[in-house]
């Protein structure tokens, strides 16, 4: 048992107790980063900041939502957006956090391509963080579901019928996920249950991993340059604070991403009170109807390029229906950036891309030809739209069955 | 410099991004249709001057059979039920109808019913119409007929009267406990069609479509049941106006707290960033 000797005050209290003095200096005014780091290095923290605004207001929604197709429509565009005070605020800000979350969520992922993040031992940072971009696909699908508009209605429809693409079992699968023959009730519960109770615990569960992933490996920094943190550290605490090459997480690195996520907060308040329609569809507004199909089916901005890449494959090729081809695409889409880091045959390199000519390239392809995705994702799949999208999931497959070939020669070019 | 050279690019990929997938997309998938015409340009315009007298003669001999008058205490001949059991709609109350439907509408209304409504498509010999073409009178009389309608309207109609009459025969407002004259099963046997909830037309359609489609609904969807019910430009305004204060009620509070939430966070970032330079000086 420990020494416990009369507390010289509350802190003293708790660290006799809790160590809350050595818990604080390994999560905050010890943990180093390094100096050379731009704002792209705060999207992180303004993820926690978004996922905090998730959390909190998808709480007060809880307490007036009602998971039943013929309540919840009225119970979300009624009683929250009407009765409740302030309740049209929590919807905006909860339907505006996730649309946001997304958009940070792909800066980060690419700030983390960009810079070589993902090897060399940061595999895990990778991998978990890819498990949370899953996670929060669910968690995003699940939610949109809820208010049972007519779009919720039929992505649900749409999306779930996917599943009837695995042989054999298709079929039963897409049966046991809805509960149901058809898109109804039990579907609508469920989902419920996934996104207010198991996928925000798996969320929790990944992002603490995801954290203490990043522990071992350190944060990586825009110049790629190999640090020895002890010894960094150990000037900055000597005091050499401008000699130093790293800062403390608190209050330092902090100090800067309290900036940013302000910064982008100002953005955010902007879009939930004026400028919402593109994370809160209007044709959501609508009650779901089984009877009627809207024109357009799309889904929300965010899944669009992975859905282009399942509808890109519009004919059938060599005896394959078209649809398996889509299918095949869409899940080696859902598959292959978790295997970005075993792709990169050049794993040794961490430089940034504007210092590899070849990756380079292939990075900025990557960006242009998933914008086009997206846009053509939503765009009617007629005539050239069509084609464009066609050729851009082409490019797409083409691109990562590249990437081990350019990373490979690469290599072999540094070597020489 | 760097940073605001990284700030540039994100915000440029985000920017395309969402031009595409928002404004570019629907343009695309809302292909541009004409304004709407508040003077019913389609229908021959009345070059005679009517007379209220005549007009009231004409309306009790010819419209009182089906239609009622509150304003002027004529009540309705039959109730809602047994008017949308005889007729498939109820027919509307002409108290305000002088200044609710647009002069030129109204005219062309009386001559020929289906095609100032845009419903050939719904209704011909085999089905007729249930309001009659009135075509037998002459452009004086039904000149006069307007006049009279217009004459009687004492006091403008609110925001709700106008959509009670222009819509709600047909329509119901959940959100404001009204519910539509002419029960669903008469509405769908009428139309083909249930006649939409219009609680959340304003979020699921918008404002500016919503005046478009008023207008003449068959510009906007192929096939579509709706009636074009020849709505004034100001009665149309009411109804959007009524149909907002509906279904976007916290419109005004999310306004103007929209002010006040960009005011904290941007005093926040100023806060924030005199920390970050402060602690930074000394770090960097």
């Amino acid at each position: 048992m420990a020494q416990i000797k009369k507390a010289e005050g509350f802190i003293d209290w708790l660290d006799q107790r809790l160590a809350v003095k050595a818990f604080m200096r390994v999560m905050m005014s010890e943990y180093w980063i390094p100096k050379n780091i731009n704002f792209l290095w705060a999207m992180g923290v303004v993820l926690i900041a978004l996922f905090a605004v998730l959390l909190v207001t998808g709480l007060l929604l809880l307490m007036y939502y009602k998971p039943d197709v013929n309540l919840a429509f009225d119970s979300v565009n009624y009683t929250i957006m009407q009765e409740v005070e302030y309740g049209w605020l929590w919807r905006h800000m909860h339907g505006v956090a996730a649309s946001a979350t997304f958009l940070i969520i792909y800066i980060h992922l690419f700030t983390a391509i960009y810079y070589g993040s993902y090897k060399k031992g940061r595999e895990m940072i990778w991998l978990t963080g890819m498990v949370l971009f899953v996670a929060f696909s669910a968690e995003a699908f699940s939610g949109y579901m809820l208010p049972w508009g007519q779009m919720s209605y039929w992505a649900a429809q749409v999306i779930t019928n996917l599943f009837s693409g695995i042989p054999v079992i298709g079929d039963e699968v897409v049966i046991w996920i809805r509960g149901d023959y058809v898109v109804a009730d039990a579907t609508l519960t469920r989902f419920f249950m996934l996104h207010v109770v198991l996928l925000p615990l798996v969320i929790l569960a990944v992002i603490a991993v995801h954290f203490y992933s990043l522990r071992f490996p350190h944060v990586n920094n825009q110049d790629s340059v190999e640090l020895d943190f002890e010894a960094e550290a150990q000037k900055y605490k000597e005091g050499r604070i401008k000699e130093s090459r790293v800062v403390p997480f608190w209050p330092v690195f902090l100090s800067k991403d309290f900036f940013v996520v302000g910064f982008f907060m100002t953005f955010f308040f902007f879009l939930v009170c004026y400028h919402f329609d593109f994370a809160m569809d209007p044709i959501n507004f609508e009650p779901a109807n089984s009877m009627k199909t809207p024109a357009h089916i799309y889904p929300e901005w965010y899944f669009l390029w992975n859905y282009e890449v399942l509808r890109g494959f519009f004919f059938d090729i060599g005896g394959i229906a078209a649809m398996d081809i889509g299918l095949i695409a869409f899940v080696f889409a859902n598959v292959v950036f978790f295997l970005l880091p075993f792709l990169d045959r050049n794993a040794m390199n961490t430089a940034p891309a504007h210092k590899r000519p070849a990756f380079f390239v292939w990075f900025w392809l990557l960006i242009v030809d998933m914008i086009v995705l997206t846009v053509y994702g939503k765009l009617p799949p007629t005539g050239v739209n069509a084609w464009v999208g066609f050729f851009a999931a082409v490019v797409f497959l083409g691109l990562f069955i590249a990437l081990p070939f350019i990373t490979k020669l690469e290599s072999k070019g540094e070597r020489q | 410099m760097r940073e605001l050279k990284i700030l540039a690019i994100v915000i440029f990929f985000t920017a395309v991004t969402y031009w595409g997938v928002e404004p570019y997309a629907h343009s695309q998938m809302h292909p541009h249709v004409a304004p709407a015409d508040f003077r019913f340009k389609d229908m021959e315009p009345l070059h005679v001057n009517g007379n209220v007298d005549n007009g009231k003669a004409l309306v009790e001999a010819n419209c009182l059979a089906c239609h009622g008058i509150e304003s002027v205490g004529y009540a309705a001949p039959m109730s809602s039920e047994d008017a949308a059991g005889a007729y498939g709609v109820v027919p509307p109350d002409l108290s305000h109808a002088g200044v609710i439907y647009a002069k030129n509408y109204l005219a062309g209304f009386l001559k020929d019913p289906v095609s100032a409504t845009k419903l050939s498509h719904k209704f011909n010999d085999a089905k007729p119409y249930a309001m009659p073409s009135f075509a037998f009178l002459s452009d004086q009389e039904i000149a006069d007929v307007v006049a009279y309608l217009q004459n009687i309207v004492a006091t403008k109609p609110s925001d709700k009267e106008v959509f009670e009459e222009a819509c709600g025969r047909c329509h119901s407002m959940k959100y404001d406990a009204w519910n539509a004259k002419t029960p669903i099963a008469s509405m769908k046997n009428y139309l083909g069609a249930e006649a939409p909830d219009l609680s959340m037309m304003i979020r699921s359609k918008k404002a500016e479509y919503l005046n478009t489609f008023i207008n003449e609904p068959l510009k906007m969807v192929e096939g579509i049941a709706m009636p074009r019910v020849g709505l004034s430009e100001a009665s149309q305004s009411q109804v959007i106006a009524y149909i907002e204060k509906v279904g976007d009620r916290k419109k005004a509070e999310r306004e103007s707290l929209g002010l006040k939430l960009i005011g904290f966070m941007a005093i926040f970032t100023l806060i924030a960033y005199l920390w970050k330079v402060s602690i930074w000086k000394r770090a960097a």
